[in-house]
């Protein structure tokens, strides 16, 4: 495959640089560390600092989402590899108004490992840090082990409704309660048609034969529940709606937001064409759409698929959803 | 008691960075078999720019030690950076400050390195990660002293149960981490944490090794 890069050991500082330039009004980066970025309205004095974290690739997450009542800084990694301790250090820092801050992110082995090092540090500083982790991905494990599901798409209604909740003048505690039933209301599914490279190791790290589909494939390609000849769309979204619905076990006229997101090779065309069965499904489990998004909000480099996401709501959730924020991924 | 001098052993932490940077498609390669296949690029790129910034000073082995853990916690990040960069840390701080590195300083160095893996992440012997490559060894130095062998002898033993360690990861289904996603498909594949753990701990033995002398 041809790739825009210069050399592939600075894709993720060569990225971050662009972004940054493209987007001065709403971010900047970070005095003290080329792997943190900050909204340009941090911090806010006495509003509880939001912020995440995760590896690069999956633009226009994670960086993305800072902004105005959205993140106040995100830690970048290396290509799907977490930020250091360091970076989520620093990432605190700039968004402490002194009301404490919360990190929401996704559950990965290494961003466990350093975020948990990072609220260390930052507890040396007197900056009080929460955590909420995502565990969306339905496929990732079975519904007794919720707490090893991966953290993915769901992440952006985490940081919208947990951005929103922060800038209303909640405390650490209520922004933490409030993020927290945003995630537990979350479950996502991803479906691969096809793989990604890290452009340092040169060749896809999973395959998928041509004419076949990964049904609950992760971020970085990690294997779903089954591979099977690929169907017509409306018949993946089918798949997509039960398996995520299962799951979720929703009462009747239970009101969500839904999220297809793209990603990274499948055009926003094929986005639109699973979300025409998607709605029809969802509406006839006697479930109402409040909302739905439809865009490349969570890729992976430039993996062929989609994921479904779908969030239960409800009054305080539809609210914060609604609220005014201002970030480059959802102007 | 034999012993090793640490202000003139720094030159060890180079040894181990060119291993690993020799090793660097290698482990990326056992990576991509069950993990996402950066592994020894991460790694490499760690080693490296510590090897970078030692390699004009004169620093000892506790210092080069804790160059080497900050660049792996302040530049690498993912799990293997918190992981190595605690445990060098850890080694550091036991021989900062100690002349010569005998046996029971050498022991408590390995001791103080476990802790601060256990400290950040939380898998237990067996998960098929790099702790099957270190707590055999470390076990197996400990056993010999108590036996009354050498260091020599026990850097031997060291080397030897990191190395079994290692292998032993092949026919382990990986409960931790990114490859525990597979389950039993985690199968049949050596640990990348576990090989790169090998070749810091038989580099280390080795360089320690060649430096041991009597009192004087």
């Amino acid at each position: 495959m041809q790739r825009f890069i210069n050399n592939p050991d600075d894709v993720a500082d060569d990225s971050v640089r662009g972004f940054v330039k493209a987007h001065k009004d709403l971010v900047r980066l970070s005095d003290k560390n080329r792997r943190v970025v900050v909204s340009t309205a941090a911090p806010v004095k006495g509003k509880v600092g939001v912020i995440t974290g995760g590896g690069s690739g999956h633009e226009p997450a994670f960086v993305g989402y800072t902004g105005r009542n959205m993140l106040d800084a995100v830690a970048i990694g290396e290509l799907f590899s977490s930020p250091t301790a360091k970076s989520f250090h620093e990432a605190i820092k700039e968004a402490d108004g002194g009301a404490g801050v919360i990190c929401l992110y996704g559950n990965y082995a290494g961003d466990n490992m350093n975020v948990k090092m990072a609220a260390k540090l930052a507890a040396k500083d007197g900056i009080e840090v929460a955590t909420v982790v995502a565990n969306d991905d339905v496929c990732s494990a079975g519904p007794e082990e919720r707490d090893r599901r991966r953290g993915v798409a769901g992440e952006i209604f985490l940081w919208k409704i947990g951005g929103a909740k922060a800038a209303s003048g909640a405390s650490l505690e209520e922004v933490r309660v409030t993020s927290q039933k945003t995630i537990d209301n979350c479950r996502s599914i991803g479906v691969g048609l096809g793989p990604c490279t890290l452009p340092a190791v040169g060749h896809p790290n999973f395959t998928i034969e041509p004419g076949t589909m990964e049904v609950g494939i992760g971020h970085h390609g990690e294997p779903g529940i089954r591979v099977e000849p690929l169907k017509t769309a409306a018949e993946v979204a089918r798949d997509m709606c039960q398996i995520v619905l299962d799951d979720h076990n929703l009462a009747e006229g239970t009101e969500v937001a839904v999220l297809v997101s793209g990603l990274g090779a499948t055009p926003l065309n094929e986005l639109y064409i699973l979300n025409d069965t998607v709605e029809a499904e969802i509406t006839a489990r006697g479930l109402t759409i409040y909302r739905t998004f439809i865009g490349n909000y969570f890729t992976s480099l430039e993996m062929v698929g989609a994921s479904l996401t779908v969030l239960a709501l409800d009054e305080e959730l539809k609210s914060l959803l609604d609220a005014d924020a201002s970030c480059p991924a959802m102007l | 008691m034999q012993s090793f001098s640490n202000s003139a052993s720094g030159a060890i932490v180079l040894s181990m960075a060119d291993r690993i940077v020799e090793n660097r498609a290698y482990l990326s390669e056992i990576d991509g078999k069950i993990g996402d296949g950066d592994h020894g690029v991460n790694m490499a790129k760690g080693f490296g720019m510590a090897a970078d910034r030692l390699k004009d000073g004169n620093a000892g082995l506790g210092e080069a030690m804790n160059t080497l853990g900050d660049v792996l916690m302040s530049e690498i990040g993912g799990s293997m950076g918190p992981l190595y960069g605690m445990m060098f840390t850890e080694f550091s701080e036991v021989i900062e400050g100690k002349e010569q590195i005998d046996p029971a300083t050498f022991s408590a160095m390995l001791h103080k390195g476990l802790a601060g893996i256990q400290e950040v992440g939380s898998a237990k012997v067996g998960d098929k990660t790099l702790l099957d490559t270190f707590v055999p060894a470390l076990e197996a130095f400990d056993a010999a002293t108590a036996d009354g062998k050498s260091f020599g002898e026990a850097l031997d033993a060291f080397s030897a149960a990191a190395e079994k360690g290692r292998d032993s990861t092949v026919d382990m289904v990986a409960k931790i981490g990114r490859a525990s996603r597979l389950g039993e498909r985690s199968r049949g594949v050596l640990d990348a944490g576990a090989t790169s753990c090998a070749i810091i701990l038989t580099t280390l033995a080795e360089g320690a090794k060649e430096r041991l002398a009597e009192p004087a």
